[in-house]
């Protein structure tokens, strides 16, 4: 599964893009996002406050309890600032 | 038509482009979002815009589509810039062109009002007290949430 993060969580993960193989149990986005925290205290800060986290799954935005897929590519970033 | 670009666009040559040879085109209307020198909270020297590539394209054409499925337009236009940007120069540019004025004005406002909230774009302010990220908008939500339910289709205008 590769993970992308944009804006203050690629700072605060330190990671702007990886490839990672979360345990089988890891089904959906909202367990995807708790098995990161725990992956070090850059993770766990960025991940926090979930509110301010958005979330897509192959380049459309999912919701936490969007099933995930092992070649899926999944997008973390603040709420969006265009315009 | 998209465009996700790093450099300056010039909004007359976009906009007469768009409408070149379209003759049944009544009316264009553009928008062109500029970088300020102030921000909420406070002075800043500069921006820069963060994109998702990819999805950037994919979401701006999906709100463009919206857009032609709620007013007749004759043709339209986002140009989307990333990277560092001063204050004065430009962000966005959106054209709307149609028959008549009204599709023209509220496309233009609707894309305007839709991508803020919706294409995967993030500033980060230079300031004197250091780099921050903007922060979105309540109101920019509630803003494009307005536009939710299609509220003037063509034959309600009439």
């Amino acid at each position: 599964m590769k993970l992308i993060y944009f804006a203050w969580l690629k700072q605060r993960t330190g990671t702007a893009e990886e490839e990672v193989t979360p345990p089988k149990e890891v089904t959906d986005v909202a367990a995807l996002l708790e098995w990161l925290k725990s992956r070090g205290p850059g993770y766990a800060a960025a991940l926090r406050d979930l509110s301010v986290v958005r979330v897509a799954v192959n380049q459309e935005f999912a919701r936490l309890d969007h099933r995930l897929e092992p070649g899926d590519e999944v997008a973390l970033f603040p709420p969006v600032t265009g315009g | 038509m998209i465009r996700v670009q790093r450099e300056d666009f010039d909004p007359a040559r976009e906009t007469q482009a768009l409408v070149e040879g379209k003759h049944e085109i009544g009316g264009v209307v553009s928008f062109v979002g500029l970088v300020r020198d102030l921000a909420s909270g406070g002075a800043i020297s500069a921006m820069t815009l963060e994109h998702y590539p990819g999805m950037t394209e994919r979401k701006l054409a999906e709100i463009e589509a919206e857009a032609h499925a709620r007013w007749p337009l004759a043709a339209s236009l986002i140009i989307h810039r990333y990277g560092r940007l001063e204050p004065g120069e430009r962000i966005v540019l959106v054209a709307t062109a149609s028959s008549h004025r009204d599709a023209a004005f509220e496309a233009c406002r609707f894309l305007v009002d839709w991508l803020k909230t919706k294409a995967p774009f993030w500033k980060l302010e230079e300031t004197p007290q250091g780099e921050r990220w903007v922060e979105a908008r309540a109101e920019d939500d509630r803003t494009a949430k307005e536009w939710a339910q299609p509220k003037s289709k063509p034959e309600a205008a009439e």
